[in-house]
C-alpha cells in the first residue's frame, strides 16, 4: 500500500491540499481531534477497568438516532439534520448508561452481564425503529445506515465542522478534569478520603466517553467507535507506567490513526475511513505488544530465556491499575 | 388465518427463533456465572469477518463453508483474546475490545474491497438477520405436514438449530459435573483432577456453534441478547442452578414467541399491514423481561457469585 512513512506523508499532503480536498481537511481535523480525545479518555477508562462500557454506550445510541429521525421527519424537517440525530443518540446512550449502572448497583448482575444485556436489547430496539422508518417510507433515509459503519465520504461541510468543534470541546474537558480523573482512576478509596466525589468523577468520565461515542458515530460508526476508545490506551500502556505519559501517548496514537484513516480513504477508492482508522490503531497495538521495551513480548521473552524462570516474570503488576493499598505518591498519580 | 398460512409463514420462522433462543440461553447461564458474558459479544461480532474470509477462500456462498469460517473466526478470536490477556497482561474487558473490534474492522474492509457485497450480503444483514424471510413455501399447501415431498424446501436453519440445540443439551448432560464445578470453583475442580481444560474448550466451541447457527437466522445482536438477557433475568429469580436454567429457557421461549408475535401480527393490530424486525423485537422483549426481573425478581440482590 504505502511504501514508507515519507510516501504516506506525500500522499497525505496531496490529498489534503488538493482543490477538492477542502472537505477532507475538515474531516481530517475532526478525526484527529476525535482520535486524540478518545485516546485520552480511553486511558482513564482502561485504568478504571471499564473499557467495555463504551460497547454498551455505542450500541445504545441506535434507538435514539432512529427516534430522532422519526420525530424530525414528523415535524416536517429533513430527518437527517446531524445535530438532531446526535442529540437523540446522546439521550438514548444516556438511558443505556443509566440502565447499566442501575443494574450493577441494584441487582447482583456483574458489569459484563449488564453491559451485554443493555447493548443487545437497546440495539434490538434500534433495529425495530429502523424497520419502522423503512416501512413508513419517509424517503431519504439512507443517512441512517451510515451510522452503523460511519461514512466520511458523503459528509457535508457543516457536519464536518460540527464534529470538529465537538471533538475540540471534549479534548478541553479532559484536560481540565485530568487530575480528578487520574486520582479516581487509580485509587478511588484514597480519592474519597481526599474529599473528591468519586461517583461524580466517574460519571464525568463516562459522560466524556458518551460524548466521544456520539461524535464518532458519523466518522467510524457505532460498532467501531469502541475501538477508538479501547485500542490506543492498551497500546500506550506497553510503553509507560505513568498515566500522564500514557494518556498523551494514547491520544497521539488515536490522532495518528484518525489521520491515516481519513487520508487513505480519501486516496483509495472503496476504502471506508472507519475500519482503516481502527486497523491503524491495531497496527500500533501489535507493534507495541511485540516491541515495547520491558513489557513487549520480544523483550520479555529474551529476558525470560536469560533468567530461565517464568515465575519471576509472572509476578509483575497487571495492565489495569494496581489494587487498593497503593500509595498515592507512586508514579502516575503525580498530579495529586 | 388458515392452517397452511400459519405453518408456512409463521410457525417455521417462529420455531427457528425459539430454538436459537433456547440454545443460546442454555449456554448463556454459564457465560453469566463465569463472568464471560462479553466473550459471547465478541464471538457474535467476529462471525462477520469469518464469513467474509470463508467467501474469499472458497469463492462461493455455500452455507457449510460460511459456517466453518464463522466458527473458525470465533475460535481465533477466543485464542487471540487469551494471548493478549496473558502475554500482554491486558485486562480481560480491554483484551476482548481490542480483538473483536480489530477483527470486525478487518471484515468490513475485506467486504468493501471485494465483490462479496454484490452478491446479497451486507453488514446490516449480518447484524440483525432476517428471520421473517425464512418461510416454508411448501408448508403453505394444505396437508404439507404429511407430505414428505414438501419438506425439501424447509429452511435449512430449522434442522440446523435443532441439531445445535441437541448438541448443547447433550453437552450439558455429559459434562455437567465438571462444567458446574469449574464454573463455581475453578481451583478445586482442577486439583480434583476433573477435565477442566477440555470441558472449558468444548464449552467455548459450543458457544461459537450456537452463536453461528443462531446468527444465520437472527443476526449478531439478537444472538448476544439471547446469550445474555434470559440467563441474566433467570439469575435474579433463584439461587438454584437448575431452576435458573429452567427460568432462562422459559424466558427465552417467551421472548421468542412474544417478540415474533409483536413484530408481525402485534404491530399489524395497530397499523394495518405494518411489520417490524422480528429479530429486533425479540431482543427488545428479552431486555424488557430482564428489566422486570431486575425490578421484581425474588433473588435480585443476593450473592454475586
Amino acid at each position: 500500500m504505502m511504501a514508507s512513512p515519507l510516501d504516506f506523508l506525500h500522499t497525505a499532503v496531496q490529498v489534503l491540499w488538493s482543490s477538492s480536498g477542502y472537505n477532507t481537511q475538515v474531516v481530517a481535523v475532526g478525526a484527529v481531534l476525535l482520535g486524540w480525545a478518545a485516546g485520552m479518555a480511553g486511558t482513564f477508562l482502561l485504568v478504571r477497568k471499564r473499557s467495555l462500557f463504551s460497547d454498551a454506550l455505542s450500541h445504545a445510541t441506535l434507538p435514539g438516532v432512529g427516534i430522532a429521525f422519526l420525530v424530525m421527519a414528523a415535524l416536517g424537517g429533513s430527518g437527517r439534520f446531524l445535530p438532531g440525530l446526535l442529540a437523540g443518540a446522546a439521550l438514548s446512550a444516556l438511558l443505556g448508561l443509566w440502565a447499566v449502572l442501575w443494574l450493577t448497583r441494584n441487582t447482583r448482575l456483574s458489569d459484563d452481564a449488564a453491559i451485554g444485556a443493555v447493548l443487545s436489547s437497546f440495539f434490538g430496539f434500534g433495529v425495530v425503529i429502523l424497520t419502522i422508518i423503512q416501512s413508513v417510507d419517509i424517503g431519504r433515509q439512507a443517512g441512517i445506515a451510515t451510522f452503523l459503519l460511519g461514512s466520511t465520504s458523503g459528509m457535508l461541510f457543516s457536519e464536518a465542522v460540527t464534529l470538529a468543534v465537538l471533538a475540540a470541546m471534549v479534548s478541553l474537558v479532559i484536560i481540565v478534569m485530568r487530575r480528578t480523573l487520574t486520582l479516581v482512576a487509580f485509587d478511588d478509596i484514597y480519592a474519597q478520603t481526599r474529599g473528591i466525589a468519586v461517583a461524580r468523577a466517574d460519571l464525568v468520565l463516562l459522560l466524556v466517553v458518551l460524548a466521544i461515542t456520539v461524535i464518532g458515530l458519523k466518522v467510524v460508526g457505532l460498532i467501531l467507535v469502541i475501538a477508538l476508545i479501547i485500542i490506543p490506551p492498551v497500546a500506550a500502556r506497553f510503553w509507560t507506567d505513568r498515566i500522564a505519559v500514557m494518556a498523551i501517548l494514547s491520544g497521539m496514537i488515536g490522532a495518528l490513526s484518525g489521520l491515516i484513516g481519513v487520508v487513505l480513504s480519501a486516496a483509495v477508492a472503496d476504502l471506508p475511513a472507519g475500519p482503516i482508522i481502527v486497523l491503524s490503531g491495531t497496527g500500533f497495538f501489535i507493534v507495541s505488544f511485540l516491541l515495547a521495551p520491558r513489557r513487549g513480548l520480544v523483550f520479555r521473552s529474551i529476558h525470560m530465556l536469560r533468567k530461565g524462570s517464568w515465575n519471576e516474570e509472572k509476578r509483575g503488576e497487571t495492565m489495569a491499575g494496581p489494587d487498593h493499598g497503593q500509595t498515592p505518591s507512586s508514579p502516575g498519580t503525580s498530579g495529586a | 388465518m388458515t392452517g397452511g398460512l400459519f405453518l408456512g409463514l409463521f410457525l417455521v420462522p417462529m420455531l427457528i427463533g425459539i430454538f436459537g433462543a433456547v440454545a443460546c440461553a442454555l449456554l448463556g447461564n454459564f457465560l453469566i456465572l463465569r463472568k464471560q458474558a462479553l466473550i459471547g459479544d465478541a464471538i457474535s461480532h467476529v462471525v462477520l469477518p469469518g464469513i467474509v474470509v470463508a467467501f474469499l477462500w472458497t469463492g462461493s456462498m455455500q452455507t457449510f463453508s460460511m459456517l466453518v469460517g464463522a466458527a473458525g473466526a470465533a475460535l481465533v478470536a477466543v485464542v487471540l483474546i487469551e494471548i493478549v490477556r496473558h502475554a500482554g497482561r491486558v485486562e480481560t474487558g480491554a483484551a476482548i475490545g481490542v480483538v473483536f473490534t480489530s477483527l470486525f474492522a478487518l471484515g468490513v474492509v475485506l467486504l468493501e474491497q471485494t465483490s462479496i457485497r454484490n452478491i446479497h450480503f451486507d453488514v446490516e444483514h449480518a447484524l440483525y438477520g432476517n428471520l421473517e424471510s425464512l418461510i416454508w413455501v411448501s408448508g403453505l399447501a394444505p396437508g404439507a405436514l404429511f407430505d414428505s415431498n414438501a419438506y425439501h424446501d424447509l429452511p435449512v436453519q430449522l434442522p440446523r438449530l435443532v441439531l445445535v440445540l441437541a448438541l448443547v443439551v447433550a453437552f450439558l448432560f455429559l459434562t455437567w459435573r465438571t462444567l458446574v464445578a469449574s464454573t463455581f470453583d475453578p481451583v478445586f475442580s482442577r486439583t480434583a483432577g476433573l477435565p477442566v481444560f477440555f470441558v472449558n474448550g468444548l464449552f467455548i466451541v459450543l458457544v461459537a456453534m450456537a452463536a453461528v447457527a443462531a446468527f444465520e437466522a437472527v443476526g449478531a445482536i439478537v444472538t448476544i441478547a439471547m446469550l445474555i438477557c434470559p440467563p441474566a433475568a433467570a439469575r435474579l429469580m433463584t439461587d438454584n442452578l437448575l431452576r435458573q436454567i429452567a427460568w432462562s429457557v422459559f424466558f427465552a421461549v417467551f421472548a421468542g414467541l412474544f417478540g415474533f408475535w409483536l413484530a408481525g401480527p402485534g404491530v399489524a393490530l395497530l397499523v394495518e399491514g405494518a411489520a417490524v424486525s422480528a429479530a429486533g423485537m425479540i431482543a427488545t422483549v428479552s431486555g424488557l423481561v430482564l428489566a422486570v426481573a431486575a425490578i421484581a425478581g425474588p433473588r435480585r440482590k443476593g450473592l454475586r457469585s
